[in-house]
């Protein structure tokens, strides 16, 4: 296993994508000007930093925090219809968001809770070589942010790395990068997933079929996040590859060094997208100063790229290849480059749709999406993944941590609102999930085992 | 369910520091202590279900400010409805989800002595806490609204005897008929509250229009 893993280490990095969270809604006025200037931002070639848009003012009624994003908007009309608007589709957009990750998590933790395998220590990846089978506390603490530092660093290096490219025009290099990345993660991680759940379940199966499926599932995957292919079915590759990459860590991330990983990222998060030198921030600014979309292949796309049969055919017809390039790219990413996927929020509009056909912006009003980077996705279902496999309480942390996180996005999206701007999407729920999972492990589980043995009711 | 999960969390914390400060063998004071962490805990999440009133009311606010005609596209009641069964499910995932893992594993029920109705008991007794919590939402937040504050302190004084009948287990009988008791009454009350009646009711079942 060590040494399978030294020879793709390379795409055993982890994957540390961008999580942006950035609204990629067409403004509904045209006149707007924030919306077409961010559309032409927005459809600036993308690097495959993973950007998340979020539509904006996710104004959940039922978590009821609408009166921010509604109380400083109020100079002009116009911006009154557009706070409307967006608070009308800011339910429906975190709605959008709460399936897919759910989803993940939900895919992760039922891997994790069946499958012996992915619980199994098998030996760590080489980004995190000092051991935590130490014998005394301070010692592996010691070792765990040694191989935190580690990580992380390696991540920086590899953003940094993929921002020179972007500057200086490499696109070729990370195509070609991202494309290995994501064949890797098609094939190979498949395999040893539909191995594993094979062997759980005690299921026979010839070679000649598992071919037939890998192969299938392995090219309709490549052309769907690639080039073009349906909606659903991109957002379900999306989707696996975010948890096969979650899975990974799970297994291959010792313990503490896990946790305080997650700790650190939400910190270089927090720092890459909002700081002026941050690596992210620096990605997004020459993306807009190029007009070029954002690479949507490392990006869940809640909403269709509707470029087939734009005015514009050039910039139309790449844009899908683009986006799904940008996808694949960040799935890759993840396990390829250690480039950590930042998190940023970031308002895009589709950009070039906007412009040309105005019948077409009713379609892009309904259409309004909103984008995640697979790199939050797969945080969010690592520290799931995590308390599920190793809290005592099972059910009642795990379930505790999801809730945290989806609290977690809604207050990020609240934020995205408010502010209209590249916003990180991992360190409020990363933190609330961290908060939730210590404090249910610790604190609540014991209550609830008391009472449960009483059989009392609170 | 956020705001109910925090509550429990602050409650636990309580009932955790409480424990660990005192005698772990001293049988009668642990018992008194966990009595103590339920009534606090009930409290607890009323108090929560009043700041999260506080919090949905800012809210209607801001949204009856933004709307074009100036009612909010969705009513105090429908988020009182919503509060209470957020309450309810997390409180019921809470109560019963580790049951039922177990439930799917191998085992005897009450082997060692204890009841052999105990998942069937648990069951319904988290049914009846969900449904009781979501009608507690509706009152709380109609007596809130309405500044009655003798259905606040219903709400609180039914959901402390609730919990106080659950001490009773495992004798069913003084905990389940009361709660179910309880359950009923709160039905009929909320459903008046929201603008039911029993025209209402037999136009519904009889499929008029």
């Amino acid at each position: 296993m060590i040494t399978f893993m030294n020879n793709s280490d390379s795409e055993e990095e982890p994957c540390n994508e961008r999580t942006s969270l950035m609204s990629a809604e067409s403004p509904p006025v045209p006149s707007y000007q924030d919306g077409l200037q961010a559309s032409e931002a927005g459809e600036a070639q993308a690097h495959r930093k993973r950007r998340t848009g979020s539509s904006r003012s996710p104004n959940n009624t039922a978590d009821g925090e609408t009166s921010d994003s509604g109380v400083p908007v109020r100079e002009s009309s116009m911006e009154n219809e557009e706070e409307e608007l967006t608070l009308k589709y800011g339910a429906k957009h975190v709605i959008m968001l709460f399936v897919p990750v759910t989803l993940c998590m939900i895919v992760v933790v039922a891997t994790i809770k069946s499958v012996r395998f992915y619980t199994e220590k098998n030996g760590q990846l080489i980004y995190t070589p000092f051991t935590e089978d130490t014998p005394s506390v301070g010692q592996r603490l010691l070792n765990s942010v040694l191989n935190t530092i580690i990580m992380i660093s390696v991540i920086v290096v590899m953003t940094v790395f993929l921002v020179l490219l972007y500057k200086y025009r490499c696109y070729k290099f990370i195509h070609g990068w991202l494309i290995l990345s994501s064949l890797m993660l098609l094939f190979l991680f498949t395999y040893i997933y539909l191995g594993e759940v094979l062997k759980t379940y005690n299921v026979a199966m010839d070679y000649p079929t598992l071919i037939l499926v890998i192969w299938n599932f392995g090219a309709v995957g490549m052309i769907c996040i690639h080039w073009k292919g349906p909606l659903q079915l991109q957002q379900a590759y999306l989707i696996m590859i975010s948890a096969l990459m979650a899975l990974v860590f799970i297994k291959y991330l010792p313990e503490w060094s896990a946790w305080v990983i997650l700790g650190a990222i939400s910190i270089y998060d927090l720092m890459a997208v909002l700081c002026p030198k941050g690596p992210l921030r620096m990605l997004v600014e020459t993306a807009q100063e190029r007009n070029e979309p954002i690479f949507p292949a490392l990006i869940y796309s809640s909403a269709m790229m509707w470029s087939v049969g734009m005015a514009k055919p050039d910039t139309g017809a790449r844009r899908p290849s683009q986006q799904t390039w940008d996808a694949a790219e960040d799935g890759r990413e993840n396990h390829r480059s250690p480039s950590h996927a930042e998190s940023q929020m970031l308002e895009t509009r589709s950009p070039v749709q906007t412009r040309p056909i105005t019948s077409l912006e009713e379609l892009e009003e309904e259409e309004r999406g909103v984008k995640l980077g697979l790199g939050d996705f797969i945080f969010y279902s690592v520290l799931v993944g995590k308390a599920a496999a190793t809290a005592s309480g099972d059910w009642n942390t795990t379930l505790a941590c999801f809730v945290a996180i989806l609290i977690g996005l809604c207050l990020t999206l609240l934020l995205l609102a408010v502010f209209k701007k590249a916003l990180p999407a991992l360190p409020i729920s990363i933190t609330f999930g961290l908060v939730f999972y210590f404090s249910t492990d610790n604190l609540v589980r014991p209550f609830m085992d008391t009472l449960a043995s009483h059989q009392l009711y609170i | 369910a956020f705001f109910w999960l925090v509550s429990l969390l602050l409650s636990s914390l309580v009932w955790f520091i409480a424990v660990k400060a005192s005698d772990p063998r001293d049988e009668p004071l642990q018992k008194g202590l966990l009595i103590f962490g339920v009534m606090f805990s009930v409290l607890l999440q009323e108090t929560f279900r009043f700041l999260y009133y506080k919090l949905l009311r800012k809210a209607i606010e801001g949204l009856v400010a933004l709307s074009e005609d100036g009612c909010s596209p969705i009513s105090i009641q429908q988020m009182a409805y919503v509060a209470g069964v957020g309450f309810g499910l997390m409180s019921g995932a809470f109560s019963m989800i580790n049951l039922l893992a177990d439930a799917l594993g191998p085992g005897t029920v009450g082997i060692h002595g204890d009841s052999q109705l105990y998942f069937l008991t648990s069951a319904f007794m988290t049914m009846v806490l969900v449904f009781l919590h979501t009608f507690w939402g509706i009152l709380f937040f109609h007596g809130c609204e309405h500044r009655r504050w003798w259905e606040i302190t219903a709400v609180v004084v039914m959901h402390l005897a609730v919990s106080g009948s659950t001490f009773c287990n495992p004798l069913y009988v003084g905990s389940l008929v009361p709660s179910y008791l309880l359950m009923a009454a709160a039905a009929t009350w909320a459903y008046l509250l929201s603008g039911g009646s029993a025209q209402n009711l037999r136009r519904f079942l009889l499929c008029k229009s």
